[in-house]
C-alpha cells in the first residue's frame, strides 16, 4: 500500500525532474518518465538528502521502476528506524 | 592555401552589456560596469566591487533542468555562442556541422559550483555533494554546451591559460580555419568568478583594488574582477564574402610565448616576443598599428611592464599609437577576458572608435602612452593588436585588419 515513503518519494522524483507531479505512477519505469543515468544520480541524491539516508551504489544499479525505488528506499528508511 | 580569416559574428555578455550591441554601445558612451559585489557574501573583505553581469536571467536562456546541469560560467559560453552565431547568419549543413570547431578558454572554469559543494561538505558538515559537480565544475563544459546546443560534430576543446585562455583559444580557431582545417570556427571565452573562496583567494594574493581600476593611472590600486563570455564567429574571408555575410574585420596575426621567468610577476621579454611573433605572423611593420587593446589590468607590475613592452616593440610609433584598457569597463574577466577585449576591438574597427581607458585619474611617467582617457575618440582604425598576459608568464597577443585595406 503506497505510504508516507512513497508520496515523498514521488514527490523528490517529480521536483527532481520538473515534470508534473500527476505524471509520477508508482509503476512507472523510468524510460517512460525520459530518465537517464544522469537523472539517475540526481535523484538519488535527492533521496539521500530527504531521508538523510546512504543508497549504497549496488541497490541504486538494481533498480528499474519507481516501485523498486520506493521499496528500496523504505528499506533502508526502515533499517535506520530499527537501530 | 592559406585563407584569410574573417570575423563574421560576435556575441557578447559582460558587465557593460548583456548583449552585443549595448557592449559596443557602452564602450563608446565610457561607461564602467564595476559596482558592489553582489552574489557573494563580501563583509569583512579588503574589496568591494567588482564587474558582475547587471540582471541576468538564466530562465530566459534555458530550461529549469539545464539550470541545474549548467554552471554559471557555462551559460555564459553558451549564450555569447548563440548571439555570435545568430549575427553571422550561418545556415547549418551536417557537412558544416562537422567543419565547425569549437575553442574556449576558461581559468577558473565552474569552481564556483565546486566552491558551493565543499562549503556544504566541510563547513555544513553535509556527508554528499551535488552530483552535477563534476560536469558542472570541468572547465570544457562550456565548449560542451555550444556543440551540443548547435549539435556541432567538429572538434571542440578548451584552453585554459589563465588571464590569456581566451585569446589562446581564438589563436588556435584561427589557425585552424587559415589553414583550411576548419571551415568555420566559435572560438572565444567565459568565466564566472563571484564565489566566496575563489574572491578570499584572489584577495589573498593582494592584486585586487579595494574600490576600482585604474589602467595606467599613476594612482592604480590593482585589477577588478569581472566576468562574462563573449564568442567570435570565424570563417574564410571568401566563404564570407561569397555567402555575402557581413565581416566585422580580419584575424592576421597571432603570437605566444612564455617568461620563463615567474609565475606571477610580469616580464617586459615575453609580452615583446609575443608582440613581434604577431606582427610577422600578420606580415606587417609595427607602424602598421593604430590601436592596441592592452592586456592593462591595472595593477602597478603590469602596467608599467606592457607600457615598457610596447615602447620597445613600437620604438617611436609607440608616440603615435592609442592604447587602452577596456577592463576598466568590463572588469578582468579572467578566462573570457582575450574574448571580451577581441570583441571590444572588432566592434571599434566595425564602428570606428577608440573605447577609452575610463577611471582614469593620474598621468604616471611609467605608463606614458596615449591611453585615451576615460572618453571614446572617432578613429578609423586600420590595424589593431590586442594583448593578454597571464599569471604564469604565458602571453598571447592578436592581430587585426580592417577588411577593406
Amino acid at each position: 500500500m503506497p505510504n508516507n515513503v512513497t508520496e515523498e518519494v514521488l514527490d523528490v522524483i517529480a521536483e527532481t525532474q520538473r515534470i508534473p507531479r500527476e505524471k509520477v505512477l508508482f509503476d512507472s519505469r523510468f524510460e517512460e518518465l525520459g530518465m537517464d543515468s544522469m537523472d539517475a544520480v540526481n535523484i538519488l541524491f535527492a533521496l539521500e538528502e530527504k531521508f538523510d539516508i546512504t543508497i549504497p551504489d549496488e541497490a541504486a544499479k538494481q533498480i528499474r521502476t519507481i516501485r523498486e525505488m520506493v521499496d528500496g528506499v523504505q528499506r533502508i528508511v526502515d533499517a535506520k528506524a530499527a537501530l | 592555401m592559406a585563407q584569410r580569416v574573417a570575423i563574421t559574428g560576435v556575441g557578447v555578455i559582460c558587465a557593460i552589456g548583456n548583449t552585443r550591441e549595448e557592449f559596443a554601445c557602452s564602450l563608446r558612451e565610457g561607461r564602467c560596469g564595476i559596482a558592489g559585489i553582489t552574489l557573494a557574501d563580501i563583509s569583512g573583505f579588503r574589496f568591494r566591487n567588482g564587474a558582475e553581469v547587471k540582471g541576468y536571467q538564466p530562465e530566459r536562456h534555458f530550461e529549469p533542468r539545464q539550470i541545474d546541469v549548467i554552471d554559471r560560467f557555462a551559460q555564459f559560453a553558451a549564450v555569447a555562442a548563440r548571439e555570435a552565431v545568430a549575427d553571422a547568419g550561418i545556415e547549418w549543413t551536417d557537412e558544416l556541422r562537422e567543419r565547425c570547431v569549437i575553442v574556449t578558454g576558461a581559468c577558473v572554469g565552474g569552481q564556483s559550483t565546486q566552491d558551493q559543494g565543499f562549503w556544504d561538505l566541510y563547513k555544513m558538515g553535509k556527508p554528499r555533494v551535488h552530483p552535477m559537480t563534476i560536469p558542472r565544475t570541468m572547465a570544457n563544459a562550456g565548449a560542451s554546451y555550444i556543440s551540443m546546443d548547435l549539435g556541432l560534430t567538429g572538434p571542440a576543446w578548451t584552453v585554459s591559460t589563465a588571464c590569456s585562455s581566451s585569446n589562446h583559444a581564438i589563436g588556435q580557431a584561427f589557425r585552424m580555419v587559415r589553414s583550411g582545417d576548419a571551415d568555420l570556427a566559435i572560438a572565444g571565452g567565459s568565466e564566472a568568478t563571484f564565489s566566496l573562496g575563489i574572491l578570499k583567494a584572489w584577495e589573498a594574493m593582494r592584486v585586487v583594488s579595494a574600490d576600482a581600476c585604474r589602467p595606467f593611472s599613476k594612482d592604480r590600486t590593482g585589477m577588478t574582477l569581472g566576468e562574462g563570455g563573449a564568442m567570435l564567429v570565424l570563417e574564410s574571408l571568401d566563404r564570407a564574402l561569397a555567402r555575402g555575410a557581413k565581416v566585422y574585420c580580419e584575424i592576421t596575426g597571432f603570437g605566444m610565448s612564455a617568461d620563463a621567468r615567474h609565475i606571477t610577476q610580469p616580464s617586459v621579454d615575453g609580452p615583446i616576443r609575443a608582440m613581434k611573433m604577431a606582427l610577422r605572423d600578420a606580415s606587417i611593420d609595427p607602424e602598421a598599428i593604430d590601436y592596441i587593446n592592452a592586456h592593462g589590468t591595472g595593477t602597478q607590475a603590469n602596467d608599467s611592464t606592457e607600457t615598457a613592452a610596447i615602447r620597445q616593440v613600437f620604438g617611436e610609433h609607440a608616440n603615435r599609437l592609442a592604447v587602452s584598457s577596456t577592463k576598466s569597463a568590463h572588469g578582468h574577466a579572467l578566462g573570457a577576458a582575450g574574448a571580451i577585449e577581441a570583441a571590444a576591438t572588432a566592434l571599434a574597427i566595425r564602428d570606428g572608435f577608440i573605447p577609452p581607458t575610463v577611471n582614469y585619474r593620474v598621468p604616471d611617467p611609467a605608463c606614458d602612452l596615449d591611453v585615451v582617457p576615460n572618453e571614446s575618440r572617432p578613429a578609423s582604425i586600420h590595424c589593431a593588436m590586442s594583448n593578454s598576459f597571464a599569471f604564469g608568464g604565458l602571453n598571447a597577443v592578436l592581430v587585426f585588419h580592417r577588411c577593406a585595406d
